[in-house]
């Protein structure tokens, strides 16, 4: 689709014959984002009827307690160093920012009054300010007020290096002014499409600026507050053991009438996913239970039981395969997988697009993941129900035998494939997880039937995905063929997620193997559409860009993206939560209920 | 306290034949001893020529059989990629009866030797061999399995092959976080055999340290190291399986026992066929290796009746 | 014996340290990275990175940080979480105890179960009691932790619905009722965990009474018309108590920091799950404090085993 097919959309929108819900499904069919697509709207001035989130709670409290069920527990609770999404929801949970995405990636304001739009002078034209309103009587869980100030503070801690936070970037580049006390300008310096990033979702945390000045800097990992959070959000924390489990009541001064729903709130980690979806799904101890990355098989037996089910929240999350273009064997100028070398069977067109053809996203999506995997052909996630007619996958174990005998690679004695002295025998790792140890089983499987060998490894994951640069199998390193593993977006805007293509980010010795293209691919026209991409203010035109670079991408059949992973959840069945997926589990949580 | 002479009736040595002959008379008179022997011995068979004979695939993936109770094509059913349990349990226990063997063996043999060694020294000896066991019992067991790995895998893989690499590598880990309760075992039974009045009597008719060790220790204290043997074969089988869990053992597609229990865990009220018949395989061995250490026992030295 | 036990004593604390600085050495060597976190985060700049690392003194040569961190243990200062930025002494604090209790409790148990057991076992050898009990052993030790534990799970939680599989160490109830919650979370834990050892020290518990049992001695005692028991209690076990008490002696330690698959199955917030943790993060400062703490014990309680030896044997002498 392209700029003008995309213009036509939003008109229809605009004139009502399209709904809006379904103008956000198309584009997130194409590879784009919800939160993206809702921000086009929002900029063609399509008006947004905000629909009040649900909520069937008559007055505060009453409702009991909340338990949660997090199989890898939280070890701290400091927002803008949390790497893992179980450390950012229980920040959440304590936590608010100015606004967060709901399930359709619209812009919900918490912390602000409204959300800046430019009919309300919020936006200006020129792309490069912001101006958000705050809310008023808002206190912190110690009784001081909320103000701009604080609002100011967490720009200024988040954005100074010295601190070391994961969200530098965000703030680092931007300049946040107080207008008064409770209103506040973000001034971009250059015009900047996907301006809802700093203080809004998982990053946009607003810390007490009382609490965190005197830990600012190089001692910002010495704050007991970091273990003590005192926010604005609908719990009170009582008592957090890190690594085990969290408790918190119900905070009496909570900005929303009549919320939260619950008294306190119990958060457990530990153990096993298996296990943690038998404590919401069969025996009720817990009422969600996050995160459950178990066989489908297994999680239809537990929901038979009929005491919960599990939700699946379709998000960016990606599991693809990467055909490594360069040499992982031969050392070129002391360097192993050195962009200057070239892989001698994969550099082939006709290999990788056999490759290709020798996956079976379907079964393996349905045999090992069930509703938890969506077969996709795009790098950028797809719904099967409005797939990109510009790419399209297929799993063809014969077609892939012609493709390569058609190349030249014959068959040997031993039934490899061969071609000029080099074999097609490749060494294909992923990290050690039980449904991925049974996908490599299953493409092996397909691959000796093509006359393709695979030698399957499995690294630890504290080891794969660690940075280790002395490790020889981080997946930075990606000395072997093929490696496969699950890539997220960490913001709802597309933009740093597919920079991880551009050769300026190529992972290589010199930079220690600490920049994002671990997957060693090149290509000038994607460079240079991701500059122009950078640079475009109108978001009709890069969303086209977007899509333009997803075809690239994928075209050129060194990533193979397999599914998509919606999120899953298990859900007990009295309670009703509000969840999203561009956001954190807990974005919302103060609307949550539970039936009696 | 071993080795006294037992006041029950002793087995008579026949006349006119060889030492090995009457303990393999012996061995044979200790029935349970003898059926382990040719259960132990059906199963090394079993593993070895069954993948020759039961000609079905041991990767082959088949969706649609998935989780399948045995049947006449599955005789011990499918697991949840369909893949056939019985070629996979017999594929596998080639890899898990050697590794449990062969690091039984090695834990044994270090044991009993560095047991051997400080029971019969005093003074610095005992201490340092005492302070080298300390240290291997107070050694986390991951960080160390990772250095070894990252270390040692690509040297020995290219001497040795992948699969031989990874065998030893394997086989010097498990057995070398094993070997310290034998020797402290041992070490114990020869501080209290070594003042008993049979030594002094080999002493005192010349018999050298190393002949009273082999020929009148070492077989009283054999007790506790046959049970240390039988426990560590099952142990070895389940550490490879967990080693394979953590990617540090084999690959993970290679069927072992202790794997194929793992897998089978979380479907135990689904298919509980998975995780039966490898812990039933697994059972079997440690029974058999049980019962022949005890036949060895009663074979090795006369004088006692079990 | 008195100058034994202080010789011993004495080198306890050098070895003690020894041992520090291999397992420093190892801990340093081995692959991981404290900070993955930010290595594979898009957002944060590799100067940033680094300059955690230097602040945190990652970068210096092994033996610098081994005196560095010794000299800080020798203060009292325990280190610091590179993960969740707490004191290490009071992360291990908060732990301890729940170990002791569940853990501790499980080895009192299997030691409770094994004994008599094994001993039984012995004094009728291949008997039907022998033969189950030995059976159930072999049972016992051939199936893991993990495996077992799930099987418990399956049967008491979720098909009988009788007790709770995920430990809670925050019960609000108080008194009996207390003690009863407590009980029924802690039960399944502490029996998959005691009988897997019991299973294994009951057979050493078996081989050793077997080994004594037919001696000059006992049959001496039994034709003097002492009875049976007191045959078994005051002359057999005694004798065979070598093995037991360094069995004993071995499984000691491991209640601080041993039961790692255990404690994951049910949540247990135990030091073993802390110290797993700890090394799949990277997080050197606890791994070292728990490391540390261990061997201390494993020290301890081989010494006690060697002066037990002595006590229970006179003829052992340590010359």
């Amino acid at each position: 689709m392209n700029e003008t097919q995309l213009r036509a959309l939003v008109e229809e929108v605009r004139r009502g014959a399209l709904p809006r819900r379904r103008f956000i499904e198309q584009l997130v069919g194409l590879g784009l984002t919800a939160p993206m697509a809702s921000m086009i709207l929002m900029h063609e001035g399509v008006a947004q009827t905000p629909t009040p989130l649900p909520y069937l709670g008559t007055k505060r409290g009453g409702g009991g307690t909340l338990r949660l069920m997090y199989w890898q527990a939280p070890v701290h609770l400091n927002p803008h160093f949390a790497s893992g999404t179980k450390d950012q929801d229980s920040c959440r949970i304590f936590y608010e920012p100015l606004g967060g995405w709901d399930a359709e990636g619209n812009l919900i304001p918490v912390l602000a009054s409204e959300v800046p739009t430019r009919a309300n002078g919020g936006l200006s034209a020129d792309g490069r300010n912001v101006t958000w309103k705050l809310k008023r009587g808002v206190k912190w869980h110690d009784g001081r007020d909320f103000t701009a100030d604080d609002v100011i503070f967490t720009w200024q801690y988040a954005g100074d290096p010295a601190s070391a936070m994961l969200s530098v970037n965000i703030y680092r580049d931007v300049k946040v002014v107080k207008v008064d006390s409770h209103t506040v300008r973000i001034e971009f310096g250059k015009p900047t499409p996907f301006w809802a990033e700093p203080f809004v979702g998982t990053w946009g945390l607003i810390l007490p600026k009382h609490v965190f000045e005197p830990f600012a800097g190089a001692k910002s990992r010495e704050n007991p507050a970091n273990l003590k959070p005192v926010g604005t959000g609908p719990y009170r924390l009582l008592d957090f053991k890190p690594g085990d489990m969290l408790r918190a009541e119900a905070n009496p001064t909570y900005h929303v009438p009549n919320q939260p729903f619950f008294d306190a709130l119990d958060l457990k980690g530990g153990g096993d996913a298996t296990s943690a979806a038998r404590s919401v799904l069969q025996t009720g101890e817990f009422d969600l239970a996050w995160n459950l990355s178990v066989e489908d098989v297994i999680l239809r037996q537990l929901e038979a039981a009929g005491r919960g089910r599990v939700h699946f929240f379709e998000g960016s999350d990606l599991e693809f395969v990467a055909l490594n273009p360069t040499d992982p064997w031969k050392e070129v100028d002391g360097e192993r997988a050195s962009a200057k070398s070239r892989h001698p069977a994969f550099g082939e067109r006709a290999v990788r697009e056999a490759m290709s053809l020798l996956i079976d996203r379907k079964s393996i999506s349905e045999a090992i993941y069930g509703r938890g995997a969506i077969a996709s052909a795009n790098f950028l996630n797809n719904p099967v129900r409005f797939r990109s007619t510009n790419l399209k996958y297929e799993f063809n174990i014969e077609k892939a035998n012609q493709v390569l005998e058609a190349a030249g690679w014959k068959r040997g004695p031993d039934g490899i494939r061969a071609k000029g002295g080099s074999k097609l025998k490749f060494v294909f790792q992923t990290s050690v997880s039980g449904p991925r140890q049974k996908c490599q089983a299953i493409i092996k499987d397909a691959c000796g039937k093509a006359g393709i060998d695979l030698e399957l490894k499995s690294v630890v994951a504290a080891v794969y995905f660690g940075g280790d640069f002395a490790n020889p199998d981080t997946y930075q390193k990606f000395w072997v063929d093929m490696q496969m593993y699950t890539t997220t977006m960490t913001q709802p805007d597309p933009q740093t997620f597919m920079e991880q293509f551009t050769s300026w980010e190529l992972s290589q010795k010199e930079n220690k193997w600490a920049r994002r293209n671990i997957t060693r691919w090149q290509n000038a026209d994607y460079d240079a559409t991701h500059k122009a991409a950078q640079a475009e203010i109108d978001p009709v035109k890069r969303a086209a860009l977007f899509i333009r670079m997803n075809d690239l991408l994928v075209g050129d059949q060194h990533v193979v993206p397999l599914f998509s992973r919606p999120r899953p959840y298990g859900v007990g069945a009295k309670l009703r939560p509000v969840l999203s997926a561009w956001d954190n589990t807990t974005w919302a949580l103060g609307y949550w209920t539970r039936e009696s | 306290m071993a080795g006294l002479t037992p006041a029950s009736a002793t087995a008579e040595p026949k006349a006119g034949l060889s030492p090995t002959q009457e303990a393999w008379r012996r061995f044979k008179r200790h029935r349970l001893a003898y059926w382990s022997l040719w259960l132990l011995g059906l199963l090394v068979v079993a593993v070895l020529i069954g993948p020759l004979m039961w000609k079905v695939g041991v990767n082959d993936v088949d969706l649609l059989a998935s989780l399948s109770r045995p049947s006449a094509k599955h005789p011990l059913g499918t697991d949840d990629l369909g893949r056939d349990l019985l070629a996979r349990l017999l594929y596998g226990g080639r890899i898990s009866l050697a590794v449990g063997l062969a690091a039984m063996l090695t834990a044994v043999l270090v044991g009993v030797l560095i047991g051997a060694i400080a029971g019969m020294s005093r003074g610095w000896v005992d201490a340092a061999l005492m302070w080298l066991t300390d240290l291997f019992l107070s050694l986390p067991q991951l960080p160390v399995l990772l250095l070894l790995i990252f270390l040692f895998r690509e040297p020995l893989k290219q001497t040795f092959g992948l699969e031989a690499g990874i065998f030893i590598l394997i086989v010097a880990v498990i057995g070398g976080f094993r070997w310290m309760p034998v020797a402290r075992l041992v070490r114990a039974q020869f501080f209290s055999l070594r003042e008993k009045e049979f030594v002094e009597a080999a002493r005192a008719l010349g018999a050298g340290t190393p002949r009273q060790v082999v020929r009148h220790i070492l077989p009283n204290s054999l007790g506790p190291v046959i049970v240390a043997a039988t426990i560590d074969v099952a142990a070895a089988i389940i550490a490879e399986s967990t080693l394979s869990f953590l990617g540090l053992g084999f690959p993970p597609d290679i069927p072992t026992w202790g794997r194929i229990l793992y897998d089978g865990r979380d479907y135990l009220d689904i298919a509980v066929h998975w995780a039966l018949f490898p812990g039933i395989a697994i059972f079997l061995a440690v029974l058999t290796i049980n019962f022949i250490g005890d036949g060895l026992r009663d074979a090795l030295d006369p004088r006692r009746v079990l | 014996m008195g100058g034994y036990i202080l010789r011993r004593c004495l080198i306890a604390l050098p070895s003690l340290l020894g041992i520090s600085a291999v397992l420093f050495t190892v801990l340093a060597l081995a692959p991981g990275d404290p900070f993955e976190e930010l290595a594979t985060n898009p957002n944060v700049p590799p100067e940033v990175r680094m300059a955690l690392r230097v602040q945190f003194g990652l970068d210096d040569p092994v033996w610098e940080r081994y005196v560095r961190w010794l000299a800080s243990m020798l203060k009292g200062d325990w280190g610091y979480s590179f993960v969740s930025r707490i004191n290490v002494d009071e992360l291990i604090l908060q732990r301890l105890p729940t170990t002791i209790v569940v853990i501790g409790l499980s080895q009192l148990l299997a030691i409770a179960v094994a004994i008599p057991v094994g001993v039984l076992a012995a004094v009728k050898p291949y008997s039907w009691f022998d033969r189950i009990a030995s059976t159930v052993a072999f049972v016992g030790f051939s199936l893991p932790t993990f495996f077992t534990g799930v099987l418990f799970i399956l049967l008491f939680s979720i098909t009988l619905g009788w007790l709770p599989f995920v430990y809670r160490s925050d019960i609000s109830s108080t008194g009996w009722q207390f003690l009863w919650d407590h009980f029924k979370q802690s039960i399944m834990p502490i029996t998959v965990l005691g009988l897997f050892q019991a299973a294994s020290m009951m057979r050493y518990v078996r081989s050793a009474v077997l080994d004594v049992i037919r001696l000059d001695y006992v049959t001496t005692a039994r034709s003097k018309g002492l009875s049976e028991r007191v045959v078994v209690l005051r002359h057999v076990v005694r004798n065979a108590m070598i093995p037991v008490v360094t069995l004993v002696a071995l499984q000691m330690p491991t209640v601080f920091g041993g039961a790692i698959v255990t404690e994951q199955i049910f949540r247990i917030p135990g030091i073993g799950s802390l110290l797993i943790d700890a090394i799949l993060r990277n997080d050197t400062p606890v791994i070292m404090a728990v490391t540390f703490v261990f061997s201390g014990l494993v020290i301890f309680f081989n010494l006690v085993a060697d002066v037990l030896y002595g006590w229970l044997d006179p003829r052992i002498s340590y010359r």
